[in-house]
């Protein structure tokens, strides 16, 4: 490549990136007359400082793998699904009425149908932008972003209207039966003898993000629809040559994308909540977008980037907890500002360091 | 593997030993923000009077989305804290879940029953301080027609307006009440821009007195009453002094007392249903300096006659709830 080299691209970078978001963080929460140093130390003491610190991370590093994920597939094809939010806010339907709808004797049984039941429903939930996209040619971004609207829409009627327990005051569903709790960090090291904290809600979901990790590695380097979805993402009238059909890929694409946000809800819903609340997906699925751009849109990237931004978030609650003054709003910002600069501001450190190498290049090759 | 355990072990304990050195008390925030002006705001106000007299510290948390409630729970629990105190409804589920993981921490929830040993329910007889402004509206309202805007559309917010729907009707029985919901969800609490436009809907049917309960949203609806030359009714907090001369009263719920109560008793504090009403000045009208002028002797003797009468038995204001039916329109 003329550019820069790899380690620049996928480790210095975002680095930069990072650093500049906490800084202009650390503005921030200087501007309140706080203590931006502490504020750092209480966030990494908040996310990785112990070991129940952790499991609250990698619960919500388990969601951004998800979304962080869907995005990378979809983006491996040039289809930017900006709609994760609204698929995993569906697929958290899916799984609650699989959950709901059986008497499940136990969880080894619940979890591969709540998997299929949150997958499924989202890659339905993907699939009319998709086929828009496919056959009409309305343009992904924003239909997918308008159905995170309807999603939520969706989701707050049949809470209030259908799916509410009768005479209850909150929005919510019934808890899902005993049968269907899967078992969560505490449980599991519990097997093996570990001791761990009943309190954090990280459970088997981790692994199963793991899993699909693994899984989408796989799909995009080692299958033939892999490839096809490469070639296609990279130029599509050389994959149309090629005898792909653009219909075929974009609709695999985000079948499989929108699969990987709904698959979100087993964490949230069925892991943590064991009940389907408005709004279980917190802003996730956008989050993996800035997950899977930081990420490269390699799977293994975008693990790192997801538990990087779940050691954001956790810190981000902790440092709620540990100083009254940084108020909700406040680490909505900081959060945001993160976002900002790794996601949507990644062109603003790239090209003058890919001109920094080029030009370091260009000098090397004078000499020589 | 066994390195590992004594490490995971070493750090959980670690972790667990670090904090819970002493039993402050925590509070949690629901949605619509500690300083909503209403609700939440007079929770804080509780805890802050408990502080101010005690010179004790405590915790607070202000939650940011629905799915936040059980790690916030937990969160304080692992921490020591105890009593911890949370502010709604919404938290029921959650603390159901809670509750039974820690058995020697007291939980206590406002507004909402839930039967755990370690829990005191906090519930407060709204329909009884509803009916009392209902009864200083209709005597305000010139036109006859008053209005009603409630937050979420939920049997505690339909509490609210049965029992205000009762006063005004038993001073103009053929009074006409317009009533509005912001929402079905809990972001209908913090809503101000809709409760304002739902005001000038009611003011241009004809309302000149209208009734919050609402939380944060009420503050558009007071000052949308402000700015259309009504007479706004405020709710759960003294909201007088927001627009002066233009509130007429405020329909006060003493979560502030719930929460200073459960702050003063600490550890021990006892668990249960506890009822807040009349009687026990848990619910009431404000009256001050904001909204003197607007109180007639001939409405603060009928406020204090139904009160009475209430207290004693004499009047019975349906509660909403006890059967999902209101008897008025």
């Amino acid at each position: 490549m003329d550019r820069m080299p790899r380690w620049a691209d996928i480790v210095l970078v975002p680095l930069i990136n990072l650093v500049l978001a906490f800084f202009v963080s650390g503005l921030v929460v200087l501007s309140i007359g706080e203590n931006p140093v502490e504020a750092m130390q209480i966030m990494l003491r908040g996310s990785v400082g112990s070991a129940t610190a952790w499991g609250y991370t990698l619960f919500h590093a388990t969601n951004f793998i998800f979304t962080g994920l869907a995005v990378a597939v979809a983006f491996h094809a040039r289809m930017f699904n900006i709609g994760g939010e609204g698929q995993a806010l569906v697929g958290g339907l899916g799984a609650a009425l699989v959950a709901l709808s059986v008497p499940w004797p136990h969880w080894a049984l619940a979890l591969p149908a709540t998997i299929l039941g949150a997958a499924l429903f989202g890659a339905a939930w993907a699939a009319i932008p998709a086929w828009l996209q496919a056959r009409r040619g309305s343009h992904i971004v924003i239909t997918t972003i308008m159905f995170n609207f309807i999603a939520a829409a969706l989701l707050v009627y049949l809470l209030v209207n259908v799916i509410k327990v009768p005479g209850s005051m909150a929005p919510e569903t019934a808890r899902f039966p005993e049968g269907a709790h899967l078992p969560s960090a505490h449980d599991m090291l519990g097997w093996i003898g570990i001791p761990y904290s009943k309190s954090p809600p990280v459970n088997i979901s981790f692994l199963l993000a793991i899993l699909a990790s693994v899984g989408v590695w796989a799909l995009i380097w080692r299958t033939r629809l892999g490839f096809a979805i490469r070639a296609f993402g990279h130029s599509e009238p050389a994959a149309v040559y090629a005898g792909i059909s653009p219909t075929r890929i974009i609709m695999a694409a985000m079948l499989i994308s929108g699969g990987l946000a709904g698959l979100m809800a087993v964490n949230t819903v069925v892991g943590e909540g064991e009940r389907l609340v408005i709004d279980h997906v917190q802003g996730a699925g956008f989050v993996g977008i800035a997950v899977a751009l930081m990420g490269r849109s390699h799977p293994f990237g975008v693990f790192l980037a997801a538990v990087l931004f779940g050691m954001l978030y956790q810190g981000g609650v902790e440092l709620q907890f540990e100083m009254p003054a940084v108020s909700r709003e406040m680490i909505l910002v900081i959060q945001a500002l993160v976002i900002l600069f790794t996601g949507a501001l990644d062109n603003m450190v790239r090209i003058p360091m890919e001109n920094l190498f080029l030009g370091l290049r260009r000098r090397r090759k004078g000499k020589a | 593997m066994t390195f590992m355990k004594t490490c995971l072990g070493a750090m959980a304990a670690l972790a667990m030993g670090a904090v819970g050195a002493v039993a402050e008390p925590a509070l949690i925030f629901d949605l619509g923000g500690k300083f909503d002006k209403s609700f939440n705001e007079a929770a804080f106000n509780g805890a802050k009077r408990w502080g101010d007299e005690t010179g004790e510290s405590y915790r607070e948390i202000e939650l940011q989305s629905e799915a936040q409630r059980e790690q916030a729970l937990r969160r304080f629990a692992d921490g020591g804290s105890n009593p911890i105190v949370m502010t709604g409804f919404a938290f029921a589920s959650a603390v159901e879940n809670v509750a039974p993981d820690f058995p020697d921490t007291k939980f206590v929830i406002i507004d909402m029953v839930v039967d755990q040993p370690n829990v005191r329910s906090v519930v407060f007889a709204e329909h009884q301080g509803s009916y009392l402004v209902g009864k200083m509206a209709a005597m305000a309202s010139e036109s006859g027609t008053v209005g009603f805007i409630g937050g979420m559309d939920i049997p505690l917010i339909r509490k609210f307006a049965c029992g205000f729907v009762q006063g005004v009707k038993s001073v103009t029985p053929d009074a006409t009440v317009i009533q509005n919901m912001t929402g079905t969800t809990p972001a209908a609490w913090n809503d101000p821009v809709k409760g304002a436009e739902l005001t000038r809907a009611q003011v241009s049917q004809g309302a000149d007195v209208v009734y919050h309960a609402a939380g944060g949203t009420g503050v558009g609806v007071l000052q949308a009453a402000a700015d259309e030359g009504i007479l706004g009714i405020g709710v759960d907090s003294n909201q007088n002094y927001l627009h002066p001369g233009s509130v007429l009263t405020s329909m006060l719920k003493r979560v502030d007392v719930a929460v200073y109560n459960a702050f003063a008793a600490g550890p021990d504090v006892e668990t249960g249903i506890h009822v807040l009403d009349l009687s026990n000045d848990g619910v009431g009208v404000a009256v001050d300096e904001h909204n003197q002028a607007l109180v007639s002797d001939e409405m603060m003797a009928a406020v204090e006659d139904a009160k009475a009468k209430i207290i004693s038995g004499d009047v019975a204001v349906h509660d909403y709830m006890s059967n999902n039916e209101c008897p008025v329109k």
